[in-house]
């Protein structure tokens, strides 16, 4: 499996990954050409061009040990020049965050941001929390797990 | 109790404690318009955020709607909510589309997930089957709440359990999805069917 439409428009993904890299390192100088959402964070609405930039058109690596709520905490601040979602994961999880949050944070799909993340967790710039609930699906949780829950949701 | 005032998520995101390290996940499932957001937004202590989640799959024998091509992508998008249980637990509450098409998806996105809330409209039940197929064959625990939006229903209990084709050991509850008391109700009916469940499985030494 890969991520979706990315594949498919990778020859048009280089040229994309040029011209942006270009606008959004002069942005401020508001030259005509500029367009506006070069220099914004990148969104859903984006064309599949600027997420196969995001992810420098990789569709998959060992991110599927990112759990949608696996907590992530920043290990080192960002850096200069370090790829402007990362520096923004960096930034985000001075706490810890989940996945989820960071992707609908990030504007990005879900498996766009785990990709990021495994970037970060490569090079130990994050540390990752995995859900500990029930290793395997068909189990069901500790009942003293549950007890904690239900005590956290009658305090609400 | 002493935020029992505030009847709305605060709006801005407060960040989970340092010490946070475990994830848990409740999936609220329903038809389109039937309330999950709602409900997720009466008892998270985020405003809802939205994400959403793009696969592929092989297109061999699973779909029908695309013969065109051996590989469908499908875009699904989910709101969530958050609760902090204690310093070191927090449970996410996922709204997801309980659609046909969807569930490959689920499959995924929602493995590990403690259990579902599917969340029904008594004047459109039938919304609602697929869902109830999928997690009794998936295995998956979880309640039946009835959105009654503060109106008293003119189905019973009995009624909608028949035409869900409820079994006796699944629980049912009504609320009203915007209210944060009656939702919370829902979410602890869901964890003690768990907690039930789970001390049978363990051979009952907790009571």
């Amino acid at each position: 499996m890969s991520a979706g439409g990315t594949g498919s428009t990778g020859s048009t993904g280089g040229t994309a990954s040029t011209s942006t890299g270009g606008t959004a390192s002069t942005a401020s100088t508001s030259t005509g050409r500029t367009p506006a959402r070069a220099a914004s964070r990148p969104g859903r609405d984006d064309s599949p061009d600027r997420l196969y930039t995001v992810t420098g058109g990789r569709s998959r690596t060992h991110s599927d040990a990112f759990d949608l709520v696996t907590l992530v905490v920043a290990e080192s601040a960002p850096a200069p020049g370090m790829q402007s979602e990362h520096a923004a994961i960096l930034r985000m999880c001075d706490y810890p965050v989940a996945v989820v949050e960071i992707a609908a944070e990030l504007g990005l799909p879900v498996s766009i941001t785990r990709i990021l993340l495994a970037d970060l967790l490569d090079t130990g710039r994050i540390s990752a929390r995995h859900p500990r609930a029930a290793p395997e699906s068909a189990e069901l949780p500790e009942p003293e797990l549950l007890e904690q829950v239900l005590v956290g949701l009658r305090n609400l | 109790m002493a935020s029992a005032t505030s009847d709305q998520a605060p709006r801005t995101q407060r960040h989970l404690s340092r010490t946070a390290d475990n994830g848990l996940k409740i999936v609220v499932v329903g038809g389109f318009g039937v309330g999950k957001t709602t409900l997720v937004r009466s008892v998270s202590e985020i405003r809802p955020l939205n994400t959403e989640e793009t696969m592929t799959r092989a297109g061999e024998g699973v779909d029908e709607l695309d013969r065109t091509s051996t590989k469908t992508a499908t875009t699904v998008a989910f709101d969530f909510g958050r609760i902090s249980v204690d310093d070191r637990t927090v449970l996410y509450l996922f709204g997801a589309p309980g659609q046909e098409r969807f569930w490959f998806l689920w499959d995924r996105l929602f493995s590990g997930t403690l259990g579902a809330v599917v969340l029904v409209d008594t004047r459109r039940l039938a919304d609602s089957w697929y869902a109830i197929d999928r997690l009794e064959h998936h295995g998956t625990p979880f309640v039946v709440a009835r959105n009654d939006f503060g109106d008293a229903s003119q189905h019973t209990d009995a009624q909608v359990r028949e035409a869900l084709d409820l079994p006796e050991h699944v629980p049912m509850i009504t609320c009203d999805a915007r209210d944060r008391e009656s939702a919370k109700g829902v979410l602890i009916k869901l964890v003690q069917h768990l907690y039930a469940l789970s001390t049978a499985a363990r051979g009952s030494t907790h009571q």
